[in-house]
């Protein structure tokens, strides 16, 4: 195992039903349900995933995802402000703690 | 520059067969369609007529299969079009599609379409748009195509500048958009008016097209907010791998995945509906193929089908065996492509 991550390791993604046929095929089902167009379309709901892919820091899903933006007709300006929202998310995940940050030192501090 | 006048290996359409068929991996399409019923396959009547009139074109995209361009000179004939309007009279082909290069170009387009027209068919123009404001002479096309009641084809790839530009060269798109209010000024496009205006989607990339009635939406809301321009069906063609997307897919390393993806999305239902099933296509100098892309790749109808449009007999040629290889697997991917966009 020279690489822990392998791009060719994405289209084996289906071969994990070969362990666990039931759960697999459970999954694959539903994943495969989510992305249809309900009330959301499909290119609102690969630009979400996207961004999520981001977030999650997930290169299979970074790859799946630009490619899935794209043929859904998602632009440049469009993906970049995705993975700004992630961006956004997970930066004011973190600076939402300096709430308690400031909570803690204010019990503490004289 | 087209690939011929670079003296490119893929001005010769055998290396380009041979790079589609140097695959260790990619299972044969004519296997794949054997597996589904289709050995060999045939053509099932013809109902479009589809004439190339030229590879002399305005422009050079980066995507173009058939190598137009302004460098090339082969264009039809008048001679040529005559035994094309000969064999429409004699046959019951319902729709003639004219492409090219920029079908305009060719100095005999315009009594062409006349001719054409007077058929009582249905008669399509593969307009690029830009010829429209190339040149002070073209102006007149919108009119023109009014006049004669023509249904109009028109590739945009994307409703942005930078992808637009990208792949059909700079320019493009502002001058497309320019060409698309002149069409939309005389009534294409308009409700009611009973000229269509038709937009060609076509991925900017190494990427499948989505799906169409969704890309037509995205399409209609941007065009319509950021430009005030109206048109009715937007067609969703995938890109083939020959020519120079083929080279664009080899030089950019996107080759094999490519192929890949256009392989594990075949779909059989589309396969069964394939253009080629229903068209025939007329080459420049006469010759007879399946489709455009054989003709591209210099593959003419099989014998003992006529190969000339001047000894043209419909009932020889409605059930012919068509001639398949790997570019093949770009129609029949996903909801499958053809010139009329998607096929299920």
């Amino acid at each position: 195992m020279d690489n822990y991550y392998q791009s060719a390791d994405l289209s084996k993604f289906g071969e994990i039903t070969q362990w666990q046929k039931t759960l697999g095929t459970k999954f694959f089902d539903y994943y495969n349900s989510v992305f249809k167009e309900g009330s959301l379309t499909t290119r609102e709901k690969a630009l979400i995933a996207l961004a999520v892919s981001h977030a999650v820091q997930c290169p299979y899903c970074i790859d799946a995802y630009t490619s899935a933006s794209l043929e859904k007709g998602a632009d440049e300006e469009q993906m970049m402000e995705a993975v700004h929202v992630a961006a956004a998310i997970k930066s004011g995940a973190a600076l939402v703690h300096g709430v308690q940050m400031m909570n803690k030192s204010k019990e503490i501090l004289m | 520059m087209s690939l011929k006048s670079q003296n490119h290996k893929f001005a010769d359409s055998e290396r380009q067969l041979e790079v589609l068929n140097d695959n260790g991996t990619i299972p044969k399409f004519s296997e794949k369609m054997r597996i589904i019923g289709f050995d060999p396959l045939t053509a099932s009547g013809i109902e479009i007529l589809q004439i190339n009139v030229g590879k002399m074109c305005n422009q050079t995209c980066k995507h173009c299969h058939v190598d137009a361009g302004p460098d090339r000179k082969e264009i039809m004939t008048r001679q040529t079009m005559e035994q094309c309007l000969d064999a429409l009279r004699n046959s019951n082909i319902t729709t003639i599609d004219l492409t090219g290069g920029a079908p305009e170009m060719n100095p005999e387009f315009f009594w062409f379409v006349e001719q054409a027209t007077s058929l009582g068919k249905k008669v399509l123009v593969r307009c690029n748009l830009t010829i429209i404001v190339a040149n002070p002479k073209y102006h007149r096309l919108p009119g023109f195509y009014a006049e004669n009641g023509v249904e109009v084809i028109s590739s945009l790839p994307y409703f942005s500048a930078r992808r637009t530009d990208a792949q059909r060269g700079e320019g493009v798109f502002e001058k497309s958009i320019r060409a698309l209010k002149m069409l939309n000024e005389v009534g294409y496009g308009q409700k009611e008016s009973g000229l269509i205006l038709n937009l060609v989607y076509n991925p900017t990339g190494a990427f499948l097209p989505g799906e169409q009635s969704e890309l037509e939406r995205e399409f209609k809301l941007k065009l319509r907010d950021g430009y005030g321009i109206e048109f009715n069906s937007l067609f969703s063609i995938t890109n083939m791998p020959i020519s120079r997307f083929l080279d664009y897919l080899l030089q950019s390393g996107n080759y094999e995945t490519y192929m890949d993806t256009l392989v594990n999305a075949f779909n059989p239902a589309a396969a069964a509906e394939v253009m080629c099933r229903k068209t025939l296509s007329v080459g420049w100098d006469g010759y007879l193929y399946d489709c455009d892309f054989n003709q591209m790749l210099d593959k003419k109808v099989m014998s003992p089908s006529p190969q000339h449009i001047r000894d043209f007999q419909q009932s020889s040629l409605d059930h012919r065996e068509i001639f398949v290889n790997q570019h093949c697997f770009g129609c029949t991917a996903g909801s499958g492509s053809s010139c009329g966009g998607t096929i299920v």
